[in-house]
């Protein structure tokens, strides 16, 4: 094959900083240009291509009726599409306004809501169209990134762990802060990938990878609330930068309205 | 005849997305709109009734290029609305981990944005065919920043150790003292480049700012200081929204800055900052401001990419000293109580000064949060420029036009994402 793949780069409701991860990769990131062709990247070249594409890395969530209809665009022109990130992977930290009145939000933050078009929801990318791969964090992993390009370069499926973090703390020697100082982690039901960052820094998880699998959040959240955490604060701790997906919304909502009974 | 338009759909090689849209009418420019249509995540209004300690790591999503300039505004608004002074040890090690935020912000907008315009290339990898020695350079300056950071903050990209009061887990001296080699080329890769780009060929577009930045007595502005401006007010940060307006304008998710009491734009940023604050400038940087033979302050907006390198150069050099004469303090934060309070702050964000304010109930949560990032701010200001701009550029065909206005909004380094609370270039002509 001569050809080399082409690959497209797609921004949706986001920070930016998951395609970052790409133009960060300093080290690959020649290398990396010259095994694709970059058809599509706006943030880092202003040759832009038309689709189709061989690889689409998709970064952001569905917040306005316009995205809706071009990520249904992207769709059609990808052979293989990556979400890359929470927001496009589970909503993102936007999806908070999921459980509240987005008018009033837009009223909070501009004096002229009727500028701004908006849907009343942030959404997944698979809430939309069909995802061959996910890739999560907030920010995305770098290596991850690189795992997933050239795991698809070689025409294999990536592969990507989905154990909890806290085996990630084991195996960086981590004494758990959970067990040893008490500290709140959402480490036992968040997916590794990060490096079991936070609590090598003397800090709880704050779940940026979101949910494990097989999660027991039950489990952790009644634990927390034993060992004296207000079951609002439990509720807030779940609905982060992956609040929105299915696991950490089922367990915060049944959180809430447990709350909202006994108050 | 009919107007004639010239349209830049989706601005490219700038944080986010946007466009711009240009209508001619006979004589003059009849409209400049720098259209932001990236979508609105209101984040201010998210913040409300959550613990205040999320909010550095919340607010660090608003951009994932500029994360440690969202925590330090908020933690530092957090801290005075709270009656937390941190401890000079501390207060150091925040302009470290802002130092690598600096170089890894402003190597990739000189390397990887910016300088393919000066040079003729669609981007900074197509660049690297002709001068590979030079972007190799940035990438492993911009590494070396990301290095800083990931020391400092856990990972470059959002990063998790900063905390109201302090940080989370304090660097260990030898973590620290590791990087002092690579600093040590760095700083000489970032005169280098400050040379590099100091001899790029600069159109000669002088506009009549009012620069605004961060001053301080006896420091390079970066965490704290009164709001300078280039009329030589001195204004307190607390009395920001008495003189600065945020305005919403029809074609754009992101809110216009304008003084009050003016009504008029004004520039923040690295060239309002090296124009206000020249003989703060590390010993090095300071030199080199004089041998690029630009006389201070610069009002032409194509020179911004010296000020980002001599801020690089700056960077480097102050990093080392802290890196070197480091000892772990003692503790990590200082300990508070909760109150019910408002604080604000404004830190220099690598694209200007980012003000922050909340409002704190007793039991610790958020009630109000208002932010007003840099490019919000120098949105109008660019607009205005693009109005002066346009006639210079009129000669050409539509797509060289749009081209060259692309070129003049990149030198601004519109962050987008951190706007919307921001780019298409779209042109109408008779």
């Amino acid at each position: 094959m001569s050809e080399r793949p082409r690959l497209g780069v797609f921004k949706f409701a986001s920070c930016d900083g998951c395609q970052l991860a790409l133009l960060d990769a300093e080290d690959q990131l020649l290398q990396l240009a010259g095994a694709v062709r970059i058809a599509y990247f706006l943030e880092a070249s202003s040759r832009i291509e038309p689709g189709p594409y061989d690889i689409a890395l998709v970064e952001g969530s569905i917040t306005t009726p316009a995205d809706a209809e071009r990520i249904q665009q992207i769709r059609r022109d990808a052979k293989f599409l990556v979400t890359i990130g929470a927001c496009a992977t589970a909503g993102g930290i936007q999806a908070l306004r999921n459980w509240s009145d987005t008018d009033e939000f837009l009223r909070a933050v501009y004096a002229r809501p009727e500028y701004i078009s908006t849907l009343a929801t942030s959404t997944a990318i698979a809430d939309h169209v069909r995802v061959d791969f996910e890739l999560r964090g907030c920010p995305i992993n770098q290596q991850q990134l690189i795992e997933v390009l050239q795991s698809l370069l070689a025409g294999r499926r990536p592969r990507t762990p989905t154990h909890s973090i806290c085996l990630d703390c084991k195996r960086r020697g981590t004494v758990c802060v959970m067990v040893a100082a008490g500290t709140p982690c959402l480490g036992p039901v968040t997916q590794a990938g990060c490096g079991a960052i936070c609590p090598a820094y003397d800090r709880g998880c704050y779940g940026c990878y979101g949910p494990a699998v097989q999660a027991n959040l039950a489990s952790l959240t009644t634990h927390l609330i034993a060992k004296g955490e207000a079951r609002e604060k439990v509720v807030y701790r779940l609905r982060g930068f992956n609040g929105y997906s299915p696991e950490f919304r089922a367990e915060s909502d049944r959180l809430e309205s447990i709350e909202e009974r006994e108050g | 005849m009919s107007g004639r338009r010239i349209k830049v759909q989706a601005l490219t090689r700038v944080e986010g997305e946007g466009g711009l849209y240009i209508k001619l009418g006979p004589q003059d420019v009849e409209e400049v709109c720098l259209e932001i249509y990236e979508p609105p995540r209101l984040f201010e209004a998210l913040l409300r009734g959550r613990p205040l300690e999320d909010v550095p790591d919340i607010t660090a999503r608003i951009c994932g290029i500029c994360p440690v300039a969202y925590q330090m505004s908020s933690v530092h608004a957090l801290e005075s609305a709270l009656g937390v002074t941190v401890p000079p040890a501390i207060r150091q090690l925040r302009r470290l981990l802002y130092c690598g935020e600096w170089i890894e912000s402003h190597t990739l907008h000189m390397y990887l944005l910016n300088a393919p315009d000066f040079l003729g290339f669609e981007s900074g990898l197509a660049m690297a065919e002709r001068y590979p020695d030079e972007v190799n350079r940035g990438l492993r300056m911009k590494k070396h920043g990301n290095q800083l950071l990931e020391v400092m903050g856990g990972r470059a990209i959002h990063p998790i150790n900063v905390a109201v009061g302090g940080f989370f887990r304090l660097p260990r001296a030898e973590d620290l003292q590791r990087l002092v080699p690579d600093f040590e080329w760095g700083l000489q890769a970032a005169v280098e480049t400050a040379r590099w780009v100091a001899g790029f060929e600069f159109p000669d577009f002088c506009r009549d700012y009012q620069l605004v930045s961060l001053a301080h007595p006896e420091e390079y502005p970066m965490n704290e200081g009164c709001i300078a401006t280039s009329d030589g007010e001195s204004l307190a940060v607390g009395s920001f929204e008495n003189e600065f307006e945020e305005r919403q304008v029809p074609h754009s998710t992101a809110l216009h800055a304008v003084r009050r009491h003016a009504q008029t734009p004004y520039l923040v940023g690295p060239l309002a900052r090296v124009g206000l604050n020249v003989d703060q400038l590390s010993p090095t940087a300071r030199r080199l401001a004089v041998e690029v033979g630009i006389a201070w302050p610069s009002r032409n907006p194509f020179q911004s990419i010296v000020a980002r390198a001599l801020e690089v150069v700056h960077a480097f050099e102050e990093a080392l000293t802290i890196l070197r004469d480091y000892q772990r303090p003692a503790h990590a934060r200082v300990a508070y109580d909760y109150r019910d309070g408002r604080g604000c702050a404004a830190t220099e964000a690598p694209r200007g000064l980012l003000y922050h304010r909340y409002d704190v109930t007793a039991d610790g949560k958020i009630r109000l949060a208002k932010i007003v990032p840099p490019t919000s701010q120098n949105q109008a200001q660019i607009e205005t420029d693009l109005r002066g701009w346009v006639p210079v550029a009129l000669q050409d065909d539509d797509d060289a036009v749009a081209r060259s206005c692309e070129n003049l909004v990149r030198c601004y380094d519109p962050c987008i994402s951190c706007s919307t609370h921001f780019l298409r270039v779209q042109i109408e002509r008779p």
